[in-house]
């Protein structure tokens, strides 16, 4: 096992050195001074090309490149202009809200998602599939930030069953002793179920924006491996001799049509990191998406690019694990790698 | 996959049976189909909002009336007003122009960059195939829309960058169709038969695979303006690209959202609305167009 994951991590590297060069480019080479934006609207020249050498931007860009490889190695994403920290340790201060936000709603989607595909798919044509289909069908057209407001507006507004959508935690309450910056998780360590209560009642609703995002690609590709697999012959021969209708659907159906709605998670994950952003910024959360908003908006480059780069290695990260979970889910992968 | 590849083969051979049959398959789709029919319908009409919008609406989008600002929906104003009393239904239907805009260029540049380097790819093989396969692995690597953000964060916050963003997120899909299309193509009976009779290699790949993988590429053509969409007015919603007084249904949208949690529901709703109903028609149109173009791939 542990052969395999280095042998994985090796075809890793690739993809995270176009990652950190892509981040490097997105900054250096594109229109924009740094130098001069940096040293302020009323600068002198001779102040811009102080503030230049200053931030090693006088030499050439493979130098430039090694410099900022450098400080990448020493866990240096450079200083946020507007607020003067680290950008790594805001990004680190951040991401347990986006992580707690993101899980969760892959969690409820997954839970929906997947029985739905396999009941669509073994009562193909009959009501359950068309409601499958009529779900998939607007998940994937609905913009992520518009259903977010469709929910705010009935479950606050009209119904007022949730908090107003601003951030992590009601003002009333205070965050629980951090843990794993969970607050949900962390307030049931703390034995503190009034403050859970309101940690989870902020989440839900930008958790089921997420779900319902989500969704659509997981029941779609759910079903439609679920069809393929049903129809094979060692399905026919399980049924044939004799197994419960039960124990041939999860038993030896599912776990084979497991591998691509596995697959299919890489890519919705992906399509979550995005959304993400968008989600943070209707219901006010503190998360990493919002931070780099907030640093778009300002054209504060160095955040930005800490967060792309910090997405991207999340991303190979979680593909990595993925694939190391075919393995688990598939022997015969693991004999191949 | 052996039976549209002799219908396309035929369809390339005689081209007039050839077009008059996909036009009557076309025709029997449009109509068989209740919702590729409607979504038909809606593309025209999203295709109308576009040229003439602008000659169509009732209220100039841009001027504004504060004495009938924040206004519910009425006779006179069909999907009521915003804050500054601009009439919403103007600004949704003038909208569509941009959107669309940005829709069709990205899709557009996307294909052309994407198809052909793909084709290349599938059709040389070696170090052409490395090459376009390490650049669409490298984009991969990133989550979609948070590289679009880079992107135009870095470009500059306009219009034509928003459509290079979208273009560049969308190249490693059209890289894989174009390359896989052209890989099993590459030495059909008609790429040699092209190549026997004195053909060059570019020749033949603008002559002859071209052409043939031409119908998979309008599919995916179709399924990716909705995302094209999805993706430009998300990049909006967040202040990217599109600057304010300009309608757009995602910033629209954004200007909105601060009316919603007071209950104004209906400045946010009908840019959604509109933003939805294109994504939806462009998705059913993909769908249908593949049903026309590959009848086994049907779901």
């Amino acid at each position: 096992m542990a052969s395999i994951v280095l042998k994985r991590l090796a075809t890793a590297i690739p993809s995270l050195i176009g990652v950190i060069f892509v981040s490097f480019l997105l900054t250096r080479v594109l229109p924009g001074d740094t130098a001069s934006y940096f040293a302020g609207p009323a600068a002198t020249p001779q102040a811009i090309a102080e503030v230049r050498k200053q931030l090693g931007l006088d030499k050439s860009l493979p130098e430039q490149f090694a410099r900022y490889v450098a400080d990448l190695a020493h866990g240096d994403l450079g200083n946020s202009l507007t607020t003067g920290r680290p950008v790594v340790a805001e990004i680190a201060n951040r991401l347990p809200a986006s992580g707690e936000l993101t899980l969760l709603g892959l969690l409820i989607a997954l839970t929906i998602a997947v029985p739905l595909g396999i009941l669509a798919a073994i009562r193909e044509g009959l009501w359950i599939d068309h409601v499958c289909r009529v779900i998939v069908t607007t998940g994937v057209s609905l913009p992520v930030f518009f259903t977010g407001l469709l929910l705010v507006y009935v479950f606050y507004f009209q119904l007022g069953w949730s908090p107003a959508p601003l951030g992590r935690l009601d003002v009333f309450y205070s965050a629980p002793p951090q843990v794993t910056g969970f607050y949900v998780v962390d307030s049931l360590i703390a034995r503190d179920f009034e403050t859970f209560r309101a940690a989870f009642a902020q989440l839900i609703l930008p958790a089921a924006t997420l779900a319902i995002f989500s969704l659509a690609p997981l029941a779609r590709i759910t079903r439609g491996s679920m069809l393929a697999v049903m129809g094979s012959d060692f399905v026919r021969t399980a049924r044939a001799s004799g197994l419960t209708p039960k124990t041939v659907i999860l038993t030896y159906a599912f776990r084979n049509a497991m591998l691509p709605v596995v697959t299919t998670l890489g890519m919705v994950f992906s399509f979550l990191l995005g959304a993400n952003v968008l989600v943070e910024k209707v219901f006010a959360w503190p998360g990493i998406g919002s931070y780099a908003v907030e640093a778009l908006l300002a054209s504060d480059y160095a955040p930005v690019q800490g967060f792309v780069l910090a997405m991207a290695v999340l991303y190979v990260a979680l593909n990595l694990m993925i694939d190391l979970l075919y393995g688990v889910i598939d022997p015969r992968v693991r004999l191949e790698a | 996959m052996t039976a549209f590849d002799t219908t396309v083969i035929e369809a390339a051979a005689s081209p007039a049976t050839g077009l008059s049959a996909t036009l009557k398959h076309a025709r029997h789709v449009v109509t068989g189909n209740p919702i590729t029919g409607f979504s038909f319908t809606l593309f025209i009409l999203l295709l109308v909002c576009a040229l003439f919008g602008p000659y169509l609406v009732p209220y100039d989008p841009l001027a504004t009336n504060t004495v009938v600002a924040l206004k519910p929906p009425s006779l006179h104003h069909l999907m009521g007003t915003d804050q500054l009393g601009r009439d919403l239904l103007s600004r949704v239907v003038v909208a569509t122009r941009l959107d669309m805009e940005v829709a069709i260029f990205s899709v557009a540049l996307v294909f052309v960059l994407g198809g052909i380097s793909g084709i290349a790819a599938g059709y040389f093989g070696g170090w052409t195939d490395r090459l376009v396969g390490r650049l669409s692995d490298t984009i991969m690597a990133f989550p979609l829309f948070v590289l679009a953000m880079g992107i135009v964060a870095a470009l500059g916050n306009t219009v034509t960058n928003i459509i290079i963003a979208t273009a560049i997120i969308n190249y490693p899909l059209y890289v894989r169709i174009a390359r896989a299309e052209a890989n099993v193509r590459r030495n059909a009976g008609f790429v040699q038969a092209a190549r026997l009779s004195g053909n060059g290699e570019f020749r033949i790949l603008l002559m002859q695979i071209l052409p043939n993988i031409l119908p998979i590429m309008m599919v995916q053509m179709s399924l990716t303006m909705g995302y094209a969409i999805l993706n430009a007015a998300g990049l909006s919603f967040i202040g990217l690209g599109v600057r304010p007084p300009t309608p757009e249904w995602g910033i629209m949208v954004a200007e909105g959202a601060a009316f919603i949690v007071s209950g104004e529901w209906w400045i946010a709703l009908f840019p959604g609305l509109a933003l939805m109903l294109a994504v939806f028609c462009f998705n059913m149109l993909g769908d249908g167009l593949r049903d026309i173009v590959d009848p086994q791939r049907r779901t």
